[in-house]
């Protein structure tokens, strides 16, 4: 078990390291720091402009190698920074990039925590309920639903939920947010409701997959053999035994409650991570977002090693190692 | 050379391509089987896939006239079966004789089906001409993210070793990242653009389906009849291109079908930033965000970027079910 865990982390941070490879060749040899300056000062903008840009913002020294003092380039700084969690100031507006993200951590949980589990439930009991009437008109019906919410996109879930309960029928505010929590709860009404239903679709399809393939093992068989009832069956037996699928695919989104939703929170104006990051992309802030991925990865890799964890809770017969 | 000139030489070639690929599967019995059967199930979404491919292919074909008729662009196949000047000055509803605001004639009193837009543009042409991004968005990722995928993921499983190990490192990698914020990323440092907008898709579609590659290449590698090739002596390239590869192709139709519909609808939700292709659904739907808030409101641009986009997924998602029942009966019904 310890050394599982040795070498799963020492792989996380492997991958970890990588990420941040990537994201320098990304944003520096990819897109260089001229590149960068001139997006920020303007095409026509003389060297001079882009040199004292880049002084200011901290892109001036060389970028892999640098003769006089080896060690004082881009490159080692990236890594240093990024490693000590010393994220610097916006490219954009020079406030200080961790506080503005430790500001919109909040926001986001208290949107994506709710939209979670009520997503959750509603997949697993509505799946169960379908996969409970397999091979039925229920199970039919289900299914092409299934595929017609999948089918729609996103943007027009949430421009339509916006303009029918918005703007006709004025039972929930369009757009903002507010922290004291009665008033909170009616701004994140319609964006709970657009999270739903957008990813009900997928859901259901994937949970009454895993429910099926369940339900035609053997020891549901003899449960049924026995005189178990179809209620009971499904709850107990298929519902625990599925658990590992279930889990692979929810475990891992855990970590990112915390950073949010960019699509529905910038639409529905919840100051949180997601809109963090698109104000970030629309202006330019290579800054921000270089921070926001290499913290979105290390909550990935920490949602991974919390599966394979869950898998031993939910399973007595996963041994790690 | 001018751009409509490489644009028709590739779509010429892509269509020559199409049609090798297909005459060879029809060489196998196999394969044959598997289309008379997804024509047996589903011959309404295989006819609407046809159909928004045929009108793609109509708008990717362009020439210009000769000289002196008035119009210099070039002008595709299908903006050909609409009148050279068929636009408006502003809005107009759909089949209205006058415009929407101001009630000025119109220039084709009853002629667009579907209105117009803000510049006075055919909506009905523009959710037309929409298909050959989508198409362009699906089909040239795929081309992008497939062969880079069975690439590593092959070799990978194949060799084993330290190149197994660097290319789960790459997978990792590029799995740890959100997906959407890479591709965001990419896209503001390759620049903006259709082909762009491709690359920055295909490098982030191509993870998931090598891990899959690699997982079926270590089944397949142990299996008997490559123990026998390889036991006869022939070489590893024969052995991958002749015995594994052919047994991934599978994987490779279902895998690229699922794919599509996921790509033309993150492509909607690029053009929502702002980093879209244009001409793009999407585009349109985001333009026509804003028009619903207008009094009266402008619905029929909306509605035909939608009906136009929801219908291609739908047609898409109903073939690839049938696509992955009958192709795999079992590797790939846990995913998704």
């Amino acid at each position: 078990m310890l050394a599982y865990l040795v070498r799963r982390l020492a792989w996380g941070i492997v991958t970890v390291l990588g990420v941040l490879l990537f994201l320098f060749l990304l944003f520096f040899m990819l897109a260089t720091p001229d590149d960068i300056a001139r997006k920020a000062v303007g095409e026509k903008a003389p060297q001079a402009v882009l040199d004292q840009w880049k002084l200011n913002h901290g892109y001036d020294k060389p970028r892999i190698w640098n003769p006089e003092a080896p060690g004082d380039t881009m490159l080692a700084e990236h890594f240093r920074r990024m490693l000590t969690f010393d994220f610097g100031n916006s490219d954009a507006d020079d406030t200080p990039i961790a506080d503005r993200l430790l500001g919109g951590a909040g926001p986001s949980l208290a949107f994506t925590l709710p939209l979670f589990v009520s997503g959750l439930v509603l997949g697993i009991s509505l799946s169960l309920f379908v996969a409970f009437f397999r091979d039925t008109y229920i199970d039919r019906v289900g299914t092409v639903i299934a595929v017609l919410a999948m089918s729609v996109s996103t943007l027009l879930y949430i421009i339509g939920v916006q303009f029918l309960l918005g703007k006709l029928l004025r039972w929930f505010p369009i757009s903002g947010f507010d922290y004291s929590p009665e008033v909170m709860v009616r701004f994140l009404a319609l964006p709970v409701i657009v999270g739903l239903v957008s990813g009900i679709g997928s859901d259901m399809r994937f949970y009454r997959t895993v429910f099926v393939e369940e339900s035609s093992r053997d020891y549901v068989r003899t449960a049924r053999a026995k005189g178990c009832g179809e209620g009971r069956i499904m709850g107990r037996h298929v519902l625990r035994n599925s658990l590992i699928p279930i889990l692979t695919n929810v475990v891992v989104t855990i970590p990112f409650l915390f950073t949010g939703s960019l699509l529905l929170e910038s639409f529905f104006g919840i100051p949180g991570l997601g809109s963090i990051t698109v104000d970030a992309i629309n202006a330019n802030d290579f800054a921000t977002l270089r921070v926001v991925v290499y913290i979105d990865s290390l909550l990935f890799v920490a949602g991974q090693i919390a599966t394979d964890f869950s898998y031993t809770l939910a399973d007595p017969r996963v041994r790690l190692g | 050379m001018p751009l409509h000139v490489w644009v028709n030489g590739a779509v010429a070639l892509f269509a020559l391509g199409a049609a090798v690929v297909a005459w060879r599967l029809r060489q196998s019995a196999l394969w044959r089987e598997a289309g008379r059967e997804l024509w047996h199930r589903r011959p309404l979404a295989l006819a609407f896939v046809a159909l928004y491919g045929a009108v793609a292919l109509c708008d990717a074909i362009s020439w210009t006239d000769a000289e002196g008729t008035g119009v210099r662009a070039p002008r595709s196949l299908l903006e050909r079966a609409f009148p050279a000047d068929f636009h408006e000055a502003s809005y107009s509803a759909p089949l209205a004789s006058v415009e929407f605001y101001g009630g000025q004639p119109l220039h084709h009193p009853g002629a667009h089906w579907l209105g117009t837009d803000i510049l006075g543009r055919d909506v009905l042409l523009q959710a037309l001409r929409g298909a050959r991004v989508a198409l362009l968005v699906g089909g040239l990722t795929s081309l992008i993210a497939i062969p880079l995928a069975l690439l590593f993921g092959v070799a990978a499983g194949y060799r084993g070793g330290w190149l197994d190990d660097v290319v789960l490192f790459l997978i990792s990698v590029l799995f740890a990242m959100p997906g959407l914020l890479l591709l965001i990323a990419l896209i503001m440092a390759l620049g903006r653009g259709p082909v762009q907008v491709c690359v920055a898709l295909g490098v982030t579609g191509w993870v998931s389906f090598a891990r899959l590659a690699r997982g079926e290449t270590l089944k397949l590698r142990e299996l008997d009849y490559v123990q026998a090739a390889r036991a006869l002596g022939v070489s590893e390239l024969r052995i991958v291109v002749r015995h594994v590869v052919p047994n991934l192709m599978h994987l490779v139709v279902i895998t690229f079908v699922l794919m599509f519909s996921g790509l033309v609808l993150t492509e909607a939700v690029l053009a929502w930033l702002g980093l879209g292709i244009d001409g793009s659904w999407g585009q349109m739907i985001d333009r026509a965000r804003d028009e619903l808030s207008r009094d009266p409101i402008i619905w029929w641009n909306l509605a035909a970027a939608s009906a136009a986009l929801f219908g291609l997924i739908l047609a898409v998602n109903l073939v690839g079910d049938a696509v992955r029942d009958i192709l795999d009966p079992r590797t790939l019904r846990e995913r998704t």
